[in-house]
């Protein structure tokens, strides 16, 4: 009973500091927080806008049924995904430099797995019926449809991607070394499952027979290896930041042997793209009209053209970018690089995937998508939800990562506050 | 050291009752958005889950709704699958003359919405002769004083109930089911409204209510089936069901009626007398998209 | 005397089956009252009292309204029309048919069609087509006019929104 008492009035004072820690705070950190929610807050309006009228209020009809939410979600899945290659080098080759980041990078997966889902739940029509996805309860249409694999993989691999850092951050927080024998099978399970999830959603894609562009079985590949891009040229743009407002210590060893990954992932991705580009336009059937419609425009219709032309131009200089080691050691040109993968991949697998999947439309037809201002807003709303939710867990994280915030804090004033 | 206890005491005060006013004052918009139809059917079962007892009152709420919403009295039937029926179509393609009759016909007996959203469950193509069966140069939106027009054939396209449905396979709540009889019906009440299924299919044979559907009360059709063309809420997947409601009962579809030049046949494919065995036995029938291996029970067949 | 009787009871029998067999073609089916114009049937109230005149000509003084436009070449009213008896239509072998199965006057010329009709798979399909409910049959004059039988083309419904037709669309 004692031990029961002590230990809530431990988990109380850990949560009341990290309250704290959380509004506490640089001028700098209140204005981006405050931005954030703002913007959190008129997406969440927007959206109850959509939730009242109807997914009429956003831009997709019967013909492009699918639109910038689920391109969002696509690109999400796959940033998130990459936090597996900062989990292989760290845990499994005992990389230093990256494992000391490597919490870090779990939390922003866990972050990007948030976003897609909130992607998703905004995407769906009837959000009270969410329950009927789930197992047992409602009645998930398991093992058939891909998308009740896509919940289970992103669900799990969102709890592998809490459990794992919040281990270890509240060992260290202990000032306890971790039980291995217990995290590291998680640890390890957390690599292949990174590669489950976006194989599930590529999947997911992939098992439609009605829509050619996507019924390719190139696609999983495709999807990893943006995907394997896309993350860590995110995660060294954030690394850099963190670096500079807090006190966390990051090499630049750790951003160099990112980016030298990202070049590898970079390269397959390119290749695997004009694999494709050869196999439609070598062999002209039917199919070609979505890559078609893509790259050249098709029966007059060219809105996606000029975009994903850019997103190939930017692919291209990244790559070449982070291919020379000069250009990929100098800080400057590093974030150039990373900044062009950022867009160029969200072009290419957002809205230059899943649009063109419904361009032309089983039957022959050609609508041309744009988001309207609604999809936008909510669209920015949730980016800053997940960037809210990653600054909040960084700083609760970096303190203890840094050894900062501790439990010996709390064993002082409780062996102050014992009477003699 | 007080001072300090008080100082910090209020701090968790003001961010624990801060966290829990935006809580509610968030999920109160959200709640308050959702309709009383929505709460009330938040926690109903899927239709094969449902007893007898359930089902029943599952109709008589959706009785009442309807007398509330439309001022007629509904007769909502759950009829099953008559036994050894396998419905399947056949389409005279030399005798379409492309008046989409059937199409408003379909809209009418099925409480299809009018506007806002336009729901067709039927969907008339217009081809070039000499390039028929490449769908992607069809003409859907073609508006001439007269048809037929010379040249031009026409082929009408709508769920093809297909006997290896993609739509069923990808449906992650199972809302989507094909019946005994052959034909692929929505749970609209299940229905999450993903769009996977319009994503899976096809022949563009589903179609979405992007938001909540506009029937004129004068023009609604009171004699419905829970899984057919029982009027919709809005986001939820509805698509062709064969008339459900009339083929359990011996009746043609509204759109095998409906047609003018008698393009349009019905039958089961298990009565070796019925229709279409005679049309499948004696024309030359063909599928769309047969490739697909969706092993569709829709028809088509040239004369002339 | 008896061989005999049995030898024509044998005969009679078998030719009555024969007839049934060939004259497959005799079976009702429930078919709607033919469309004639108001006032016309039965023809004979006005053709009884009237000479038969064989000259193939336009009409003029009656009949003004119908033109003949269905192989008007190679025939006129009264190869369709039985000239004694205007009650009924003439079949190529001399039959005399009421307006009520007027199908296989059609039929004679349009075979592979009226054995589709036979079978339910040619024409408008209305009703029942299984119990509890029968099969409605319509004539072939019921959609086709039989002096000008081609289909007239007619004015569609609105084509569906366009997905970029604003608030009324999707």
């Amino acid at each position: 009973m004692e031990k029961l008492r002590d230990l809530f009035n431990e988990t109380w004072h850990f949560y009341k500091r990290t309250l704290i820690l959380v509004a506490k705070g640089s001028t700098l950190y209140y204005a981006w927080c405050f931005s954030l929610i703002a913007i959190m807050v008129t997406g969440f309006l927007f959206y109850l806008k959509q939730h009242e009228a109807g997914l009429i209020a956003t831009n997709m009809n019967d013909q492009v049924s699918w639109g910038l939410y689920i391109a969002n979600f696509t690109y999400l899945v796959g940033a998130a995904a990459a936090a597996v290659l900062l989990v292989i080098p760290s845990y499994v080759y005992h990389f230093k430099p990256i494992k000391e980041i490597v919490v870090l990078g779990e939390l922003f997966a866990a972050s990007a797995i948030v976003m897609a889902i909130l992607f998703v739940i905004v995407d769906l029509g009837r959000i009270d019926r969410v329950w009927h996805m789930i197992p047992f309860i409602g009645s998930m249409n398991f093992p058939q449809s891909l998308l009740a694999w896509d919940v289970l993989a992103l669900n799990g691999y969102l709890f592998l991607n809490l459990l794992i850092p919040i281990y270890l951050l509240v060992k260290f927080y202990y000032r306890k070394e971790p039980n291995w024998k217990f995290i590291l099978p998680f640890i390890l399970l957390s690599i292949p499952m990174a590669v489950a999830i976006h194989t599930v959603t590529a999947f997911l894609y992939n098992g439609l027979p009605a829509r050619p562009f996507w019924n390719a079985s190139i696609l999983a590949p495709r999807f990893l290896a943006s995907a394997f891009c896309s993350g860590p040229a995110i995660i060294i743009i954030i690394f850099q930041i963190i670096r500079k407002v807090s006190t966390s210590h990051i090499e630049d060893e750790a951003l160099f042997k990112i980016s030298e990954l990202i070049a590898y992932a970079m390269f397959l991705n390119l290749f695997l793209l004009s694999a494709e580009l050869f196999k439609e336009f070598y062999s002209q059937t039917v199919h070609i009209a979505s890559f078609r419609y893509v790259f050249q425009g098709l029966h007059g219709h060219n809105q996606l053209v000029p975009w994903i032309w850019a997103a190939m131009t930017m692919n291209v200089l990244a790559f070449i970018i982070f291919l020379i080691p000069t250009t990929r050691k100098w800080l400057s040109t590093l974030n150039l690089g990373c900044i062009f993968v950022i867009i160029g991949v969200w072009i290419e697998k957002g809205p230059g995937f899943v649009i063109p999947g419904f361009v032309p439309d089983p039957l022959g037809e050609i609508f041309e998508y744009i988001p309207n201002l609604l999809e936008l807003i909510v669209s920015f709303g949730i980016w800053a939800t997940g960037l809210l939710i990653f600054t909040l867990l960084m700083k609760v994280a970096i303190p203890i990562e840094t050894g900062k915030f501790t439990h010996t804090e709390y064993e002082k004033e409780v062996m102050a506050l014992r009477p003699r | 050291m007080e001072t300090m206890q008080n100082k910090h005491y209020t701090r968790r005060e003001f961010i624990r009752n801060l966290s829990l006013t935006t809580l509610a004052g968030l999920s109160l918009p959200l709640l308050s958005s959702c309709t009383k139809e929505e709460a009330e059917d938040f926690l109903q079962k899927h239709f094969h889950e449902m007893t007898e007892e359930e089902k029943k009152q599952v109709i008589e709420k959706l009785e009442q709704r309807y007398f509330q919403k439309y001022g007629r009295k509904f007769q909502i039937s759950t009829k099953e699958a008559v036994p050894d029926t396998l419905w399947a179509y056949g389409l005279e393609l030399s005798r379409c003359i492309g008046c989409r009759r059937c199409v408003y016909a379909c809209v009418k007996e099925n409480n299809s919405s009018r506007h806002h959203p336009q729901l067709h469950w039927i969907r008339v193509l217009r081809l070039k002769r000499g390039n028929l069966i490449n769908l992607e140069n069809s003409e859907h939106y073609y508006d001439p004083d007269l048809v037929p027009e010379k040249g031009f054939i026409y082929l009408p396209v709508q769920c093809q109930q297909c006997q290896n449905p993609p739509c069923v396979k990808v449906c992650p709540v199972h809302a989507t089911w094909q019946e005994p009889d052959g034909i692929v019906v929505v749970d609209y009440n299940w229905c999450i409204g993903c769009r996977y299924c319009i994503a899976a299919c096809p022949y563009k044979g589903r179609v979405f209510n992007w938001a909540e559907p506009n029937i004129p009360k004068e023009e609604v059709n009171p004699s419905v089936h829970y899984l057919g063309n029982r009027p919709r809420m809005k986001c939820a997947v509805d698509k062709c069901t064969f008339c459900i409601q009339r083929v359990r009962s011996g009746r043609y579809p509204a759109c095998v009626e409906a047609c003018p030049t008698g393009t349009r046949k019905f039958g089961n494919l298990l009565d070796p007398n019925s229709e279409i065995r005679y049309i499948i036995d004696r024309k030359r029938v063909f599928r769309l998209k047969e490739d697909f291996g969706t092993e569709p029970k829709f028809y088509y067949f040239f004369e002339a | 005397m008896q061989k005999i009787i049995y030898v024509f009871l044998l005969i009679f029998l078998s030719g009555i089956c024969f007839e049934s067999l060939v004259s497959s073609a005799d079976e009702e089916f429930p078919v709607s009252p033919p469309p004639m114009t108001e006032g016309m049937f039965p023809c004979s109230n006005c053709h009884a009292s009237m000479e038969v005149n064989r000259k193939q000509r336009e009409l003029k003084e009656e009949h003004t309204q119908i033109k003949l436009h269905h192989a008007e070449t190679m025939r006129w009213c009264l190869d369709c029309h039985d000239p004694k008896n205007r009650d009924k239509l003439r079949l190529f072998n001399g039959d005399l048919i009421n307006f009520t199965q007027s199908y296989r006057l059609c039929g004679e010329c349009h075979g592979p069609v009226f054995r589709d009709w036979r079978a339910g798979i040619h024409g408008k399909r209305t009703g029942y087509f299984m119990s509890p409910g029968k099969r409605t049959y319509y004539l072939c004059a019921h959609c086709h006019d039989p002096h000008e039988p081609k289909f007239r083309p007619i004015k569609p419904e609105p084509p569906p929104y366009r997905p970029t037709d604003g608030d009324h669309a999707k």
